[in-house]
């Protein structure tokens, strides 16, 4: 059986936007692709939960993916637990669907009896851990995240060992903003080990422009330059019987 | 993982106050909170039949369903299980509509490893281990590794004194990446190794629950994660006795549970009949079986000559 293959985008910042389009609109868009946002927003030592990062659970919202906000020391094990947490709600929503289409529209794994609900469950978790994973990591380098950066690479080699340790096959690209004239640059090509992560990975961008919407456009863009996107569009019909029962 | 959100009532229940099944219409009353973990709130509840057990509730459909799968699985697993038993699933609806699932399982009643270990000294580490050690056995025997096996997650029990395990969240089917790990016990992180299930992931973890028992504050990783945990292991001087094993286990050396097993009772045995003057069982079985033989031979050797006399 052809696997399936999940689309995200991790973006990990510190703080809002202030250039550029609305990242709000820009991750509505992306989903509309086919393809997850999820966000990570790093705190700073000391800083509540509350404070300026509501942007952030609404980017994630609108792309319908995972957020979290986390403290430096917690990335490492923040990173990896949304990455799968969003396949696993990613392939959850697309049995749902088939469900509905199957036994009505009210049906939804929530609503089936444990017993059933368990063994549909199995068949979410064996495609979480053999579906192709395609996931673009989005740093933010701005000044404000300069401490953070160190821990930001660390979390990403680990969660390249997590994704490494399942059956189906990975790609990473990692892209940072703001880059140099630029919006966003490329970190990292898309590639299946982050490795070599500790030679290439950016120092710190000066400047206070934090351009998360254009960002997330490029990103797009590099998603459909693989022909992942053109790949996503016309396998859509097989790759839905894929997930089907 | 609880997100911000979703800090409801389904993870801060009085006491007193009672959840029903959806399903079953069983009822529940909450006695206590026992723990909140990655995927969910544990409380110790009285059934309507007066019993105390453990219910599990959690926001996350996909990783609590995945558990009670689990949970299922052992069942089947020959013998005792390492993890406690489950009784029933259902699923709780909160005051404000929202669906909880939820499961029941067995209350496993004991202390802390490192409380036990601290209340009657590092000799029972042996013995405990070799104990969990055949369970787990059986476990990767069935084709699935324990995971996330921590300090927080292994109670002794008292009557029979036994090491159990009270989370099964992160037992994966062999081949698959790890479902739930704590980074003080992951190879991984250390690295020195992968996170895809196979037995030695366990036993890495296991040699990681006695080093966090000598340091109860732990500590950060260096550097030299690989060299600074072996270094680590030699400064601890309650393990001396066992450096030779836990290092092994760290390194991946050993092949499986009951290598592991063989080499703690060898040793356990070994420091029994030291300090005891107790004669070693298999030395024991040993001697018998000589002593057999030779009066065996003896009595034919007459026999025969007697025979031949006559």
């Amino acid at each position: 059986m052809k696997q399936g293959k999940l689309k995200q985008i991790l973006l990990i910042t510190d703080g809002c936007s202030n250039q550029g389009e609305d990242p709000i609109l820009v991750a509505n868009y992306i989903q509309e692709q086919g393809i997850t946002v999820n966000v990570i927003g790093v705190l700073d030592q000391g800083q509540t939960q509350s404070d300026s990062l509501s942007e952030v659970e609404a980017i994630a919202t609108a792309g319908g993916g995972v957020c979290q906000l986390v403290y430096p020391q917690a990335l490492s094990q923040t990173v990896q637990a949304v990455t799968r947490q969003a396949m696993t709600q990613t392939l959850q929503g697309v049995v749902n669907q088939e469900l509905q289409q199957i036994l009505g529209k009210d049906q939804t794994i929530e609503e089936l009896p444990p017993e059933q609900r368990g063994e549909v469950i199995e068949v979410v978790e064996e495609l979480t851990e053999t579906s192709d994973l395609h996931l673009l990591v989005l740093v933010d380098t701005s000044a404000s995240m300069q401490k953070k950066l160190i821990t930001v690479k660390e979390a990403l080699i680990d969660l390249s060992i997590s994704m490494n340790s399942r059956v189906g096959d990975n790609q990473f690209a990692i892209y940072n903003f703001p880059g140099k004239k630029k919006p966003t640059s490329k970190v990292l090509d898309w590639s299946s080990k982050l490795n070599k992560l500790e030679a290439v990975f950016p120092k710190l961008t000066s400047g206070g422009m934090t351009p998360t919407g254009p960002a997330l456009k490029e990103a797009l863009y590099s998603f459909s330059q693989t022909g992942l996107l053109r790949s996503l569009r016309r396998n859509v019909e097989p790759e839905e019987a894929d997930f089907g029962f | 993982m609880l997100s911000q959100k979703k800090l409801t009532s389904a993870f801060n229940l009085p006491i007193g106050s009672q959840i029903i099944g959806k399903w079953d219409r069983q009822r529940y009353t909450i006695t206590r909170l026992l723990g909140k973990g990655a995927v969910g709130a544990v409380y110790l509840v009285k059934r309507d039949d007066g019993h105390l057990i453990a219910l599990k509730i959690s926001d996350q459909i996909a990783s609590i369903s995945s558990e009670i799968n689990v949970l299922k699985k052992l069942t089947k697993v020959q013998g005792t299980s390492p993890g406690p038993s489950l009784f029933d699933v259902d699923d709780w609806i909160s005051p404000t509509g929202e669906n909880y699932p939820f499961y029941t399982m067995e209350y496993v009643k004991g202390e802390r490893l490192d409380q036990f270990i601290q209340r009657r000294g590092m000799d029972w580490i042996s013995l405990l281990f070799a104990q969990l050690l055949s369970e787990l056995a059986k476990l990767h025997q069935a084709g699935f590794v324990l995971g996330d096996l921590k300090l927080e997650n292994l109670i002794v029990t008292s009557d029979p004194i036994r090491l159990r395990f009270i989370d099964v969240g992160g037992v994966t089917l062999f081949g698959r990446s790890v479902k739930e790990y704590t980074e003080f016990y992951d190879r991984g992180y250390w690295q020195c190794g992968d996170r895809k299930a196979e037995p030695k992931y366990d036993l890495f973890s296991l040699a990681m629950v006695a080093i966090h028992c000598t340091y109860p504050k732990q500590f950060n990783k260096t550097d030299q994660p690989k060299q600074q945990l072996l270094a680590k292991l030699r400064q601890a001087k309650s393990l001396n006795r066992y450096q030779l094993f836990l290092e092994r286990a760290l390194l991946g050396r050993y092949k499986g549970c009951l290598e592991m097993k063989r080499d703690l009772e060898k040793h356990y045995l070994s420091r029994m009949s030291k300090n005891q003057k107790v004669i070693l069982p298999s030395n024991h079985d040993q001697q018998t079986s000589w002593l057999e033989i030779s009066i065996f031979s003896i009595i034919s050797l007459i026999t025969w000559l007697l025979a031949y006399l006559n």
